[in-house]
């Protein structure tokens, strides 16, 4: 039998790292969003890498700063990139990830040759990636040439990392206005849906004229906040805000190292799928594209759930990648990252830059704390 | 007489093998651009003619970038070598006392613990620079290699948890009937049933640590920097030598590459452990 002085023992055994994760994690965070509500950095009369430097308490001044003064543009806009960059990042890996996947799931001969060559780039660094892509991408050179070297065609002449250009312009203003048309499309969406199914009910009908009702209040208060940063005034001092272009680049950099990770799990899934299951599609007389509409792609579901978690929260901490590219200075490719580097180790301002990983974490935390709660719980139910 | 259905069977395989070879060809794309480029004599490089191969093998850019980056390929060597012998060695103790010992509060402290794999570092990065200041450990190699450590326990400690979970409890408690104790039974069944295991967190440790930049950044002076900083600093800032970059990009990313052509199974299988289903 195993005795309680044994338990005790293994439980003994993981106090050490329970401690230092403790303080290093959580400990590390209630300090930061502590930092977060001072003035560290920020005070002339305090030099902030003094040993007897004073915090003052100054509430939520840092976060209204960042959110809302007109010359602290750099976090917005770094919000605005990080948008975009996540959208077609994870949709990039997704689709090429897919691709992949489904062509090695064909019986190919040497599939783990090609295997390998997909997913090489996960072995690399963020470092070396940035640096073999920032001289891919390079205006006279590189990718714009392979045109003209391969079938003396002109060269291209988009600038990549270069460039000024801004895609999908975005104004803050509208934010509530994009809100609240998606909010009424789902909504309706799901009318549509009760009513075909008679299965409407009042509770229903509550929440739904609730959440138009929160979404209308919410756009005022979003006016009253934000309208002052598009104001022709502000306009002036702010570059066009939206998707740049010189993202781009640094996109396909990324989807060409990441998109190999989501084919090993599409992979893994799809092998996850009984051939029986698949053969018995096929008697039934499905041809094999069928096959992998009604059998395969449904079974898969979960993993493109899992792989958008996993790669939007790479996304969110994007960082050497960004670096390496464009450097850590570039207005057009700021990320929240490089924010937190710059303004904290190059400028000094702890408690900006501390305001800014919180916001990063809630974000990453947003995603990954469901994520996390569903699969343990998922874990458990299997093994019982 | 070839029948339609077969005719039709014959391109479709054809045009899969070709979709293959052309995305093999633009994945493998960058790797002949930077292995051309870093054979070059930077006299030669322009962009112009990036595409086309070097007209003599030049190898000095090798031994430039070695000499450049110096000390820092040796303090990598150290730190990749320290952080990942301490992380898989507690993660496996942890893993073990995770799955095979009843743990108050398990269902709490388990999440919690891989919450520490997900979380931005930039969130704990300040608090961190405070506390290494204040305990002198800033700075250098070995501070660099106690946070690699702690902040690779989580992963360590899932993927050891999730490989004991396979060993039986018979087997234990089989040995536990014949008078062993918490450490007997780690010693004598389940660290030697643990290779492939520690292969795997192994592998990743050494990938990850290797490849890392932020903490390589922020954390060392410069004489302690690892050699993703190294590469950082010699590609960044205009008028590069590109033959230079190219060449210590090679030089960075090889361990870890050899690595992965040798026990790429392995690299997989970290990998897909950080997707996690515990």
């Amino acid at each position: 039998m195993r005795s309680n002085r044994d338990r005790l023992t293994a439980f003994l055994m993981l106090v050490p790292s329970l401690i230092v994760l403790g303080v290093f994690v959580y400990g590390f965070i209630v300090q930061a969003i502590g930092t977060s509500m001072t003035d560290w950095g920020s005070n002339p009369a305090q030099p902030p890498l003094s040993a007897t430097v004073i915090k003052s308490f100054v509430g939520l001044q840092n976060y209204q700063n960042i959110m809302t003064d007109l010359l602290e543009f750099g976090f917005r806009n770094s919000l605005i990139n990080t948008f975009f960059f996540t959208v077609f990042f994870v949709l990039g890996c997704l689709v090429v990830g897919m691709i992949l996947a489904l062509l090695l799931d064909q019986k190919i001969k040497g599939e783990a040759f090609f295997r390998t060559i997909f997913l090489f780039p996960m072995a690399l660094s963020f470092v070396v990636t940035g640096t073999i892509w920032r001289w891919m991408l390079q205006p006279n050179g590189g990718i714009n040439l392979l045109p003209k070297t391969l079938f003396g065609l002109e060269p291209l002449t988009f600038p990549w990392l270069n460039s000024r250009e801004v895609w999908l312009p975005f104004e803050w203003q509208n934010v509530p206005a994009i809100l609240t048309t998606a909010g009424i499309a789902v909504l309706a969406f799901l009318a549509v849906r009760f009513a075909l199914n008679h299965r409407w009910r009042s509770m229903q009908i509550m929440i739904a004229a609730a959440v138009i009702v929160g979404l209308v209040f919410f756009a005022r208060v979003w006016d009253v906040i934000w309208l002052p940063l598009d104001t022709p005034d502000a306009e002036a001092s702010i570059a066009p805000k939206g998707f740049n272009a010189a993202l781009l680049g640094i996109i396909i950099a990324a989807v060409w190292q990441m998109s190999g990770y989501v084919m090993a799990m599409f992979i893994a899934g799809i092998r996850g799928v009984p051939e029986e299951l698949r053969e018995a599609a096929r008697v039934d007389g499905c041809s094999e594209i069928s096959v992998y509409r009604l059998i395969v792609l449904p079974q898969l579901n979960p993993i493109i759930l899992s792989a958008m978690i996993i790669l939007g929260h790479i996304s969110l901490k994007i960082f050497d990648l960004v670096f390496a590219m464009a450097g850590p200075d570039n207005l057009q490719t700021v990320v929240p990252g490089l924010l937190v580097y710059t303004e904290g180790f190059r400028e000094n301002s702890f408690a900006k830059a501390s305001a800014i990983a919180v916001i990063m974490l809630f974000f990453v935390a947003v995603i990954i704390v469901p994520y996390l709660w569903s699969q343990l719980r998922e874990a458990r139910t299997n093994t019982r | 007489m070839i029948s339609a259905q077969q005719w039709r069977r014959t391109t479709a395989r054809t045009a899969i093998y070709v979709a293959l070879i052309a995305l093999t060809a633009l994945f493998i794309l960058p790797i002949y651009m930077v292995v051309i480029t870093s054979l070059k004599d930077p006299a030669t490089i322009n962009l112009q003619t990036a595409w086309d191969l070097p007209t003599s093998l030049h190898w000095e850019s090798f031994g430039e970038v070695i000499e450049a980056f110096g000390p820092r390929l040796r303090n990598s060597t150290a730190l990749v070598i320290g952080a990942t012998i301490l992380s898989s060695v507690l993660g496996s103790l942890n893993g073990y006392v995770l799955s095979k010992w009843r743990i108050p509060g398990e269902r709490i402290l388990f999440p919690l613990i891989l919450f520490g794999m997900f979380i931005p570092y930039q969130a704990i990065l300040i608090p961190l620079f405070d506390f290494m200041r204040s305990v002198n450990l800033y700075g250098g190699v070995i501070g660099l290699i106690i946070i690699h450590t702690i902040y690779g326990l989580p992963i360590t400690t899932l993927i050891f948890r999730n490989f004991y979970a396979e060993i039986p409890d018979e087997m234990l408690e089989a040995a536990s009937i014949d008078g062993a104790d918490f450490f007997n039974m780690y010693t004598q069944i389940v660290f030697p049933l643990s290779i492939p295991g520690f292969v795997v967190v192994i592998i990743w440790q050494f990938t990850q640590i290797w490849n890392e930049f932020l903490f390589g950044v922020t954390m060392t002076n410069t004489d302690a920097q690892p050699i993703t900083v190294g590469l950082a600093q010699l590609a960044g800032g205009e008028a590069v030598k590109w033959n230079l970059p190219m060449a210590g990009a090679i030089v960075a990313a090889l361990p870890p590459l050899l690595i992965y052509i040798i026990l790429g199974r392995y690299f997989i299988r970290g990998l897909l452990a950080g997707s996690i289903k515990g």
